[in-house]
C-alpha cells in the first residue's frame, strides 16, 4: 500500500545543498543548475524521492549541489548506476547529469541501452564540445579540425550528434535547449521531467575557459534569430528576426525558404513531436549551423512502455509476512526432484 | 517422489558383483546428449540412495564440427555406497559414442575396465575426423580393457522408429540407449528417468515415447543377449536422514542469494551479463520473480556492476555474477562500491585464464584479482565455496557480511563447482541465519552523518525516499563522518584505515578454522575452494595408511579466521595445492612467515586424489 506523503510547497532554495559550487566563474553550468532548481518545485515531488546521478566531468559535480539524494559515480557509468537504482526502486524520480565526454565517449554504450529500455528518467547532457575537467582536449562532439592539446594540428575525429544518436537508440523523448535561454530551458526541463520514459535533453553549454564561444552563433543578438529555430508542436517551422523564413521539405531534404512570393506557411514542414515514426524528428537533428538554423525544443515525445515498470509488474516485490516467508523459502529449497532418506 | 527400484531382470542367472564405488564416464560428440545422459544417471543414482559427485567436461563451442576432437563432450559421475568427495580419479566404465570420444578419453579408464562403444559411429569418415588411420577397435589400442561394441545407431533406429520422428529425431535418442545399457549394468531404476522424460518432453508425446522406448531398449538389450558376463551392484550409502535433492554449484549459489535476500527481508536485484561458466546463476534467478527477484541482463559487465551499485544505493540486496574476464571489467565499479560502502555480492565463477582462456574449464587463478585487482587501497571480504552445496551456504554468508558490514563481498566459486553436482540435504528455513536490515529513518533533528560508523565499522544504509536523510555519495574521497568530498591528507589516511579495519572486523563474525585429519600431524595440507573433495579424500586415505596428515580448508579468504596463524604455525610442514601457479600461498607466506610449499596444477581440470596423495607422499618423504 502506498501512503501519499503530504507535499509541502518547496522553493528553489530548498534544493540547494550546503556545498559550495565550484564551477569556473562564468560557466554555463550555473544557469542550468539554477533552472533545474526552479523546475523541481513545480513537479510536486518530495525532494527525498528525487535522486541525481552523474558520472565524471565538470557537469557531473551537479549532484553535490542538490539537496536531494545524489550519486557522483564513475566515468561514463551514470546511466548504468541510474538503471540499477530505478529498476530496484521504480518509485523514485531519477535524473542523470552527464556531458559530451562522459555520456557519448566513455559512456556511449550505457547511454544507448538505457534509452532503448526507456527507463523512466531525465537525462541532461551538457554539451560543451570539449573536455573541460582534464583541461581542454577534443570531445566526441568537437568539430573536425579543432585544435586542442591532443590535436595540435586539428582534430581528425568526425563528431557525432547527440540527438541523432538518441533517436537511433529509439528514444521516446528528445529535446534541445541552450544554457543562456533560461525561459526556454525551463520549459524543456519541465517537459522532460514530466515525460514517462527516458527523456534525453541536450543542453548547449558554454565552457568559457576551454571552448569559449562554441555557441556564439546561437547566443549573439545579431545572429541568434537566423541560427535558432524554436520547435512548437503542430506549428510550421519558422525562424528569422521577422519570422520571415521557414523550413520546407524538398523530397527528403530540408531546405530554407523565404515566406512570401508564393510560399506560405502551409508549404512549410509542420512539427509533430508525437509522430509514431521518428524520421522527421531525426531530420531536424541533422540541421546544423552554418547551413541551417539549429532546432530547439521538444523534437520527439511518444509513449512507450518503461522497462522498470513492466519488470516490476512481473515480479512479486512485496516480501511475504514473517510467517509466510519461511514457507516460501522452504518451497524454493525443496523445488525440483527430491527424495527422502529415512 | 515415489521410491523406485530397478526393473526386475528376466535373466535369473545374472550375477551381480558388489562394488563400493564406481566411476562412469559418458563421452561423445557435443551433439550426442552426453550431459543429459550423465545428469539423468546422476539423478537415478541419487534417488537410488548412493552418494554421488559429478564432473561435466564440455567444449566451449556449442557445436564444434561433428565427430571432431574439440567437439568431444564428457560427463563423469562417481557413485558410492559410502561418503565420497570427488568425481573419481580413474574411470571404471566408459561409454564412447564415436572415435573422437574414444581417442580422447580411453586412457582414463582403469586397466581391466569396461569400454562400451557405439560401433556404428566408427566409419572411415569419423575415424579420419578423429585423426585415426586404423580403428582402435581393430588394433591393439584397447587390449587392456573389456571392450563391448554395440550397434547403438542401428538399435536406436529400431527402437525409436514408429513414433513419427524424422531420421534426425530418431538418431538423437541414442544417448538414451546408452543410458539404458548403463542402468542395466549398474541396477539403476529407470522410473526417475522416465518421469523426467515425461515432464520435459511430454508436450510432444512422440519424442517422449521414442526416448522412453529407446531407454528401455538399451536395458532390455543387455538383459536379453547376455552381453556382459555379470552385472554390478553399488549398495545404498548410509546417508543422514532427511530430504535431499541433487544440486549444482550454480543452482546452490542462486538459491542461496534468493534465500539470503528474503532472510534480510528484502528484494534481490541481480545485474549480470551472460558469461561462461556463471550464466546459469543469472538464468536460475531469472526464473524466480515470485521470490521478489528482479533480473537485469545488462549491456556489458561494467553496466552489470554499476547497476548493482545503483540497486544497492536504492536499498535492494544487490548481486552480480561473472567469471574472470568479467571481474576484470567490473574492477573500477567495485572500487566505487568500496568507496561508497554499499552492500552487495559479486560472484566470480572462476575459469581458465588469462584473457578468454578456457571458458568451460576450471581454475582458481582469480584469487589475486579478487584480493588486489583494483586501483587504490581497495579491500573487500572474499569468500570461497568448497563444494557445490557449500555454494548455498557461502552465498548466504556473503550477503550477511555485505549487509552487516556495508561492504561489497566477493564470492569465489569455479567451473568445477558451478557445473558439478552432489546430493544436498535440504536445510529447514528456520535453521538459516536471519539478518534483519535496519535503514535509519531520521537523524533525530541533528545533521545526518552518512559515514558515521557503528561498532562493526559499518556506516548507516540510508536509502532514497527517507525524508530528512538526503545525502550525496560518490567515488571521490570522503570526509570522515560527513561523507563530503575531502582531499585532506590526514583524512585520506584515516579513511583508508577505516575501510581496511572494517573488512578486518568481519573476522569477528566467522567461525574458526577447523582441523581435519590428524591434528598432531607433521604435515598440514591447506586448501581453498573446489580442491576440498580431492584433498579430503587424499588426507583420509593417507591417515588410513598410517601417515600423519592434517587438512584445513579456507572458506573465508579475506579476512581469514582468527586462529589461522596459530593453526599454520602448529605444523612443521605446510603444502598448499591450488589450481593456479601459487596465489593463496603468497598471502600465507607473507602474512604468517611460514615456509609453505605450493602444489600447482593448471590444466583446466580439478586435482585428482592421486595428485594430492603423491604430494603428501613427497612432502613426508623430504627430511
Amino acid at each position: 500500500m502506498k501512503v501519499e506523503m503530504p507535499v509541502e510547497p518547496l522553493k528553489p532554495a530548498d534544493f540547494a545543498s550546503d556545498q559550495e559550487v565550484r564551477w569556473c566563474p562564468g560557466c554555463g553550468d550555473y544557469a542550468i543548475l539554477a533552472q533545474v532548481k526552479k523546475t523541481l518545485p513545480g513537479l510536486g515531488i518530495p525532494k527525498e524521492k528525487i535522486v541525481f546521478i552523474s558520472g565524471i566531468g565538470c557537469s557531473s559535480r551537479f549532484p553535490y549541489y542538490m539537496n536531494t539524494y545524489g550519486f557522483h559515480s564513475i566515468h561514463g557509468r551514470a546511466m548504468a548506476v541510474a538503471s540499477g537504482l530505478k529498476i530496484a526502486r521504480p518509485d523514485l524520480n531519477v535524473w542523470v547529469v552527464t556531458g559530451d565526454g562522459d555520456g557519448l565517449s566513455i559512456g556511449g554504450n550505457h547511454l544507448l541501452h538505457a534509452i532503448r529500455r526507456n527507463i523512466d528518467m531525465t537525462v541532461l547532457l551538457f554539451n560543451n564540445r570539449i573536455y573541460g575537467l582534464t583541461k581542454g582536449q577534443y570531445s566526441p562532439t568537437s568539430e573536425v579540425g579543432k585544435r586542442t592539446k591532443t590535436s595540435p594540428r586539428g582534430s581528425v575525429d568526425f563528431p557525432l550528434h547527440p540527438l541523432s544518436v538518441a533517436i537511433g537508440a529509439e528514444a521516446s523523448f528528445v529535446a534541445r535547449a541552450l544554457d543562456v535561454d533560461l525561459k526556454h530551458l525551463g520549459y524543456v526541463l519541465e517537459r522532460a521531467a514530466k515525460h514517462k520514459g527516458t527523456s534525453f535533453v541536450e543542453i548547449y553549454q558554454n565552457c568559457n575557459i576551454f571552448n569559449d564561444g562554441a555557441y556564439s552563433y546561437a547566443t549573439d543578438k545579431g545572429t541568434k534569430h537566423d541560427t535558432r529555430l524554436i520547435l512548437e508542436h503542430g506549428k510550421p517551422l519558422i525562424f528569422g528576426k521577422d519570422r520571415e523564413k521557414g523550413i520546407r521539405l524538398n523530397c527528403t531534404d530540408p531546405e530554407i525558404v523565404t515566406l512570401g512570393d508564393g510560399i506560405s506557411e502551409d508549404d512549410l514542414l509542420f512539427h509533430d513531436e508525437k509522430a509514431a515514426e521518428p524520421s522527421l524528428a531525426y531530420l531536424l537533428t541533422r540541421m546544423h549551423h552554418p547551413n541551417f538554423p539549429e532546432a530547439f525544443g521538444v523534437f520527439r515525445a511518444v509513449e512507450r512502455p518503461c522497462y522498470e515498470y513492466v519488470l516490476d509488474e512481473m515480479s512479486d516485490s512485496t516480501p511475504p509476512p514473517q510467517g509466510a516467508e519461511d514457507a516460501e523459502i522452504d518451497a524454493l529449497l525443496n523445488s525440483g526432484d527430491t527424495w527422502v532418506v529415512d | 517422489m515415489a521410491t523406485s527400484t530397478a526393473p526386475t531382470s528376466k535373466r535369473t542367472m545374472v550375477e551381480r558383483k558388489e562394488h563400493a564405488t564406481v566411476t562412469i564416464r559418458f563421452c561423445g560428440d557435443s551433439g550426442d546428449g552426453m550431459q543429459l545422459a550423465g545428469t539423468q544417471f546422476t539423478n537415478s543414482s541419487s534417488i537410488f540412495g548412493n552418494d554421488v559427485a559429478t564432473l561435466p567436461d564440455f567444449p566451449a563451442e556449442i557445436r564444434a564440427p561433428a565427430g571432431s576432437l574439440p567437439g568431444v563432450s564428457g560427463f563423469q559421475i562417481n557413485f558410492s555406497s559410502h561418503e565420497i568427495h570427488t568425481p573419481g580419479d580413474r574411470v571404471d566404465t566408459m561409454v564412447a559414442m564415436n572415435p573422437a570420444a574414444l581417442k580422447t578419453n580411453y586412457k582414463d579408464v582403469v586397466p581391466g575396465g569396461i569400454i562400451l562403444v557405439n560401433e556404428d559411429a566408427f566409419s572411415k569418415t569419423n575415424l579420419q575426423k578423429a585423426g585415426l588411420d586404423v580403428s582402435p577397435l581393430e588394433d591393439a589400442t584397447l587390449r587392456d580393457y573389456h571392450v563391448y561394441k554395440l550397434p547403438m545407431g542401428k538399435l536406436t533406429t529400431e527402437a525409436a522408429s514408429g513414433f513419427g520422428l524424422s531420421n534426425k529425431g530418431v538418431n538423437r535418442c541414442k544417448n538414451f540407449f546408452a543410458l539404458g545399457v548403463i542402468c542395466w549394468l549398474y541396477e539403476r531404476p529407470l522410473a526417475p528417468i522416465e518421469s523426467w522424460i515425461n515432464s520435459k518432453m511430454g508436450r510432444t508425446p512422440a519424442v517422449a515415447d521414442a526416448n522412453t522406448a529407446t531407454l528401455r531398449a538399451g536395458w532390455n538389450y543387455c538383459d536379453t543377449i547376455e552381453l556382459f558376463p555379470h552385472a554390478y551392484r553399488v549398495a545404498k550409502a548410509k546417508i543422514a536422514p532427511g530430504t535431499y535433492r541433487k544440486i549444482t554449484g550454480n543452482e546452490a549459489t542462486a538459491i542461496g542469494l534468493a534465500t539470503a535476500a528474503r532472510r534480510a527481508g528484502k528484494e534481490l536485484f541481480i545485474g549480470s551479463y551472460p558469461i561462461t561458466p556463471a550464466t546459469t546463476i543469472l538464468e536460475t534467478l531469472a526464473a524466480m520473480p515470485q521470490m521478489g527477484v528482479k533480473t537485469f541482463q545488462a549491456e556489458d559487465e561494467i553496466a552489470a556492476m554499476c547497476s548493482t551499485v545503483g540497486a544497492a544505493f536504492a536499498g535492494a540486496c544487490a548481486v552480480t555474477s561473472t567469471s574472470g574476464p568479467g571481474l576484470a571489467l567490473k574492477g573500477e565499479a567495485m572500487g566505487l562500491a568500496v568507496m561508497t560502502e554499499l552492500p552487495m555480492v559479486i560472484v566470480n565463477v572462476q575459469r581458465g585464464g588469462p584473457s578468454t582462456g578456457l571458458p568451460t574449464k576450471t581454475e582458481q587463478s582469480d584469487y589475486l584479482q579478487a584480493m588486489w585487482g583494483r586501483n587504490g587501497e581497495c579491500p573487500m571480504p572474499v569468500l570461497a565455496a568448497c563444494t557445490p552445496s557449500d555454494c548455498f551456504e557461502m552465498a548466504v554468508e556473503a550477503m550477511r557480511i555485505a549487509v552487516q558490514y556495508m561492504t561489497p563481498v566477493i564470492l569465489l566459486t569455479d567451473g568445477y563447482l558451478a557445473n558439478g553436482s552432489e546430493p544436498w540435504k535440504i536445510p529447514k528455513s528456520s535453521s538459516l541465519p536471519r539478518f534483519d536490515v535496519v535503514h535509519p529513518t531520521n537523524s533525530n533533528g541533528e545533521a545526518f552523518l552518512p559515514y558515521k560508523r557503528n561498532e562493526r565499522g559499518a556506516r548507516p544504509w540510508a536509502i532514497p525516499g527517507t525524508k530528512g536523510l538526503e545525502h550525496r555519495i560518490g567515488g571521490l574521497e570522503k570526509q570522515a563522518e560527513t561523507g563530503n568530498v575531502n582531499y585532506d591528507p590526514d583524512n585520506h589516511q584515516r579513511m583508508i584505515c577505516e575501510r581496511a579495519d572494517k573488512v578486518a572486523k568481519v573476522a569477528d563474525s566467522i567461525p574458526d578454522l577447523k582441523i581435519d585429519g590428524n591434528p598432531d600431524a607433521e604435515l598440514l595440507v591447506v586448501g581453498w575452494g573446489s580442491t576440498y573433495g580431492a584433498i579430503t579424500t587424499a588426507v583420509e586415505r593417507a591417515n588410513k595408511r598410517g601417515q600423519k596428515v592434517a587438512h584445513v580448508h579456507l572458506r573465508y579468504l579475506n579476512p581469514m579466521p582468527k586462529n589461522t596463524e596459530d593453526v599454520m604455525k602448529r605444523f612443521k610442514k605446510v603444502i598448499v595445492p591450488e589450481m593456479n601457479m601459487g596465489q593463496l600461498i603468497i598471502k600465507l607466506r607473507s602474512d604468517f612467515l611460514i615456509d609453505a610449499k605450493g602444489i600447482n596444477k593448471v590444466q583446466g581440470k580439478p586435482f585428482l586424489v592421486s595428485d594430492i596423495e603423491a604430494a603428501i607422499e613427497s612432502a613426508l618423504g623430504e627430511g
